[in-house]
């Protein structure tokens, strides 16, 4: 069988990856989609330790997760729109409108 | 046979694991939005064979419709309203995506029948049987699932529910057009 180990490195991987992009990209969409690779990681590793523990918790966990994940989609893409309405841009930098 | 089986399975799981990061490299590194969202795509329909290699079928599916159907749907939307003036009219993306697309979901196909395949050989051997049990009887992944989460994770289920009526809410406010003015310069807008 495939360790656990594996599951856990490649989710390790995926979150480097996410948070790489989340701190990269100027592209709020991008920003959003490495936002949603960490998501990913993280149900990985769950599903992973429930099929290690042979526990169902662990896939109730990631359905609560992948819930959070489609409500945060949400209000980020929202939060896009209502960007580009305001400023007609989606880069990070030029949402700076509570700067003093 | 078995010890072919279990090669099997790591060579199965390390060709997915390559995928997927290849995939999440290029949602972060790709320029064009689309194609950022494409390879994020593609990443979500991995990590949902890889659900299946660990006995989560029921996640899987919902991987594949949630991420792959609803919040794809919805970046793609986003992308396709927010970038329009770089867009060519008629833009000739989709077509030369096609074949592609066609490929993919054909590999998809076989690596979720594969992995299926792999998972009634593995529970041969007393894995994964935990994940199917209810009340003693094996019936299915959903089945326990379900199971699990209507009664022991009851409460945490309509929390989760409020969660999603609050991001709807929000995304309604976030979403309307007045949102993006002043206080009172909505009311003049009809």
């Amino acid at each position: 069988m495939i360790d656990a180990n594996n599951y856990i490195a490649l989710s390790l991987i995926l979150f480097c990856i996410g948070i790489v992009g989340v701190m990269v990209r100027r592209n709020f969409i991008t920003v959003l989609m490495s936002l949603e690779l960490m998501f990913n990681a993280v149900n990985l590793n769950l599903i992973a330790f429930s099929f290690r523990l042979s526990d169902l918790a662990g896939q109730v966990l990631a359905i609560f997760v992948i819930t959070v994940a489609a409500a945060e989609a949400a209000i980020g893409l929202g939060l896009i729109i209502a960007l580009v309405r305001l400023k007609d841009t989606v880069a990070l930098d030029d949402a700076d409108l509570m700067r003093g | 046979m078995d010890v072919l089986a279990a090669n099997f399975a790591e060579i199965l799981f390390y060709t997915l694991a390559v995928l997927t990061v290849a995939g999440a490299v290029g949602v972060v590194t790709l320029k064009n939005p689309v194609h950022a969202a494409l390879s994020l795509l593609f990443t979500f329909l991995m990590v949902a064979v890889l659900f299946v290699l660990s006995h989560a079928e029921f996640l899987a599916a919902v991987q594949v419709l949630v991420y792959a159907g609803g919040i794809m749907v919805l970046f793609l939307f986003v992308i396709m309203l927010v970038n329009v003036k770089k867009l060519a009219p008629g833009a000739a993306f989709l077509s030369g995506i096609a074949p592609l697309a066609v490929v993919g979901g054909v590999l998809l196909g076989v690596l979720i029948a594969v992995a299926v395949l792999f998972g009634v050989l593995a529970a041969g051997n007393g894995d994964g049987t935990a994940l199917r049990m209810v009340d003693g009887h094996e019936i299915g992944n959903t089945e326990a699932v379900g199971a699990v989460l209507y009664t022991t994770y009851l409460v945490p289920f309509e929390v989760v529910s409020v969660v999603l009526l609050v991001a709807m809410i929000g995304a309604i406010v976030f979403g309307r057009r007045s949102a993006a003015l002043g206080p009172g310069e909505g009311e003049t807008q009809p």
